[in-house]
Parts: C-alpha cells; structure tokens; sequence
C-alpha cells in the first residue's frame, strides 16, 4: 500500500531524532508493526532501504516486531487476541468484532553510533 | 600491569618513562593501550587520558562506550528509545487540521472508495440538493483536475489536489487547501479522496468522519477483501441502487458484511443517478451538520 510513505516517515523521525540527540548513524532500527497495521513487511523493508539513502539510517538494519490484533467482541464486551481481521471470537465464537489494537506502527527504538 | 583497567605498566608522561599508576597520581595526561571493559582484552590502539585523569570517581574517560573510541561531535553506541507512530508528523498536522475545522464549526467528510463507485456523481447531486448551503470540496486525483471541474460546473468551491504518484491525500495536503479555500463557518467541506479502498484508510486528514462509498455493481464480498476502510468508516453509502436488479446485487448480503468488518457502521442505500434514497443522504448530512453546531 504506501509503504514508500511511511518510510519517508521514518525518515522524518530519524533526522529529527539525530538533530535532537547528536548522533550520525543509526545502526540498527526496530519497528512495531501491528497485525491489522495493514503493512506489508516486504515491502516496507524494501522501501526502507531505498528511502534511508543519504540519512543517519542507510544500511541501518531494520527489525520488525510484529504486535498482536485486539478487538472488542460485541457479543461478549471482551477484548480478544485474534491473528485474522475476520477471524470469530476466540471466546464465544461471535462474529461482530471492532479491531481496538493491532494497528500500531511506531518506531520503538534505535542503536545509533 | 594495571588492575583496574588491564593496560601495560609502563607509559610515557610528561616526557618521561613511569608506571601507569605513578602517571594517574601524579595526575599526568598520558597514553597506552587500553580496555574499555574491566573483562575485556586491551585495545590495540593507544588511549588517551586527560590529565588530571584517574581510575577514581573523578576519572575522565574516553573511549569507554561501545564504538571503543572517541570522536569529537559523535556520541556511542547507545539505545534511543523513540516509541514513536510512524505517522506521527501526518497526526499532528491533522489534529491542527480538525481544530481549525472545529473552531469555524465546519463538517469536514472524507469520501473514500474504490474508483468508480461514483463518488464525484453523489457529490454534484448532493451540491445541487443542499441548494444553496455553504459548502467547499477537495478534490483528490493522482492527475487532471476533470473532478473539480466537474465540481466548479455546479456552482461549488473546489480546489484539485493531484497527489502524482500518491496513492492518498495525507493531512498537510489538505491543510493546504484549506488555507486556500477558507471554508465558511458552519458550512460543509467535503474531501473526495484519490479512489482507493487500501491507502486511505491509515491517513487521518482531519475529518468528522469517513464516509466509505461502494456501488452495488462491485461485489457483496468488498467489504470482507478491504476491511480496513470499512472498520475506519463511520458510515457505508451503497450506491447505484438503481442497477440492483440488473446485476443480481444482494443488499442483504452488503449489509451483513459491512456490519461484520465493523458492527457500528451506519449504512444508506441511494441512487445519485435516480435519486432514490437521496433525501436519507441529505438528513444525514444535516444532522452531522447541527451536531457540529452545537
């Protein structure tokens, strides 16, 4: 999907993050990304690289955590872990569910040098 | 050799051969190979101690970090801790977006959808029914301005974004264009997003709401293959009513797949074209409309 867009958002963060903290290259990154982020991983790797050109992060190494998907059932008001959007509920086998988490997708850290 | 650090007993110090603990007593600047860990092997390169330097508490020392060197203006090796939403800089820009909107009291939609669902259509028939009432619109594309000109032809304000090899409108885009338009306070702005049942959905623009339109021509299962815009919408307008019986569309079956990628989504069923269910639309509308009002 915009993969490209959102490692021009990491771009961002990393310059500002490398002004604030006076660091020159980022060695390793670790991404959150959760399971409905709707991201896909291969791709976002592969705009990372293209993107990072010229940045404190080219050649960085990205790592990529992958977050549970939590949704509220509306038949049980639980919140439940489920791996699929469409998947029923875990709990009652209901099948109203609205996604509350899983969508993360945040920078959680950086080595930097 | 030293015990603290682990490097050679001799050194050089104010230009004299001593021990290296005679060095750090006397409080001397000096040099030789050092760890930069008590349980590691020392460097191969020479070390530099400040004067004045020792291995106590007041111990200047460079070299200790993971990079095992000093650089003038570069740091170690080290954690930062960021935790921050890779979309953070889009959020902010469109929590400015929503507060200007908020303060004028205007009713800002994001219309997303596949392309053709006839979005743009709804959009010149809705302008021509609210007859009047202040009101702008975003156009988004990725090239030509037909949209907004189809716009400007009924009387309305549009501004064309072409997002080039964009795949969505993202919120300083649209703050830009509501510097230019200047929406009227309490009038309604309606953002029509480059069509695209995926992308859209994660860029907050600073909308009220989105409003996810489908036509009946493209399939029950829309709702299941891109849930993601559909959790995201507030409401599903399912549109060309009209063709319903022509190409066998079960609204039954939209209804109950919109409701199960998201059970509170609000739906209306209209055609632009015949303007059947266009008056549920326009008290929609209306209502979102006084809600921001008050």
């Amino acid at each position: 999907m915009h993969e490209m867009s959102l490692a021009e958002g990491i771009r961002t963060i990393v310059q500002d993050q490398a002004r604030a903290h006076g660091f020159a290259r980022v060695t390793v990154l670790r991404l959150e990304i959760g399971r409905f982020a709707g991201v896909e991983k291969s791709a976002l790797a592969f705009a990372f690289d293209v993107t990072m050109r010229g940045s404190p992060a080219e050649g960085a190494r990205l790592e990529m955590i992958d977050l549970p998907g939590r949704a509220l059932c509306y038949d049980c008001m639980k919140t439940v872990e489920i791996d699929d959007r469409l998947a029923p509920c875990p709990d009652c086998g209901g099948g109203k569910l609205i996604p509350e988490g899983g969508d993360e997708m945040r920078i959680k850290d950086m080595e930097v040098l | 050799m030293c015990t603290v650090c682990g490097c050679g007993d001799l050194v050089t110090a104010d230009g004299k051969v001593m021990s290296h603990d005679e060095a750090h007593r006397l409080g001397l600047a000096h040099s030789h190979a050092h760890a930069f860990r008590p349980d590691a092997t020392p460097l191969p390169f020479p070390h530099v101690h400040a004067a004045g330097g020792g291995h106590g508490t007041d111990h200047h020392h460079y070299g200790t970090g993971a990079a095992g060197v000093s650089v003038p203006g570069l740091s170690q090796a080290r954690l930062i801790e960021v935790e921050t939403s890779i979309l953070a800089k889009n959020d902010a820009i469109a929590t400015a977006n929503r507060r200007v909107l908020n303060a004028l009291g205007v009713l800002a939609l994001n219309l997303v959808s596949s392309p053709g669902s006839g979005k743009t259509t709804l959009l010149c028939k809705t302008i021509e029914a609210l007859a009047g009432a202040p009101l702008a619109v975003i156009e988004g594309d990725q090239q030509t301005s037909a949209d907004a000109d189809r716009i400007r032809a009924t009387g309305a304000r549009a501004i064309q974004i072409n997002t080039g090899k964009g795949c969505h409108l993202d919120a300083q885009m649209v703050g830009h264009a509501i510097d230019d338009l200047r929406p009227r306070p309490g009038s309604y702005l309606f953002i029509e997003n480059v069509g695209n049942l995926v992308c859209p959905a994660a860029f907050d623009l600073g909308e009220d709401a989105k409003v996810a339109i489908l036509s009946v021509t493209e399939g029950e299962d829309k709702p299941l293959k891109y849930p993601d815009m559909f959790t995201a919408a507030r409401l599903a307008v399912l549109n060309k009513l009209d063709l319903a019986p022509h190409c066998d569309a079960d609204l039954d079956a939209y209804a109950a797949n919109l409701r199960r990628v998201n059970p509170g989504i609000e739906i209306i069923a209209l055609s632009a074209r015949t303007g059947a269910g266009m008056d549920v639309w326009l008290d929609w509308l209306r209502a979102r409309l006084a809600e921001k009002a008050a």
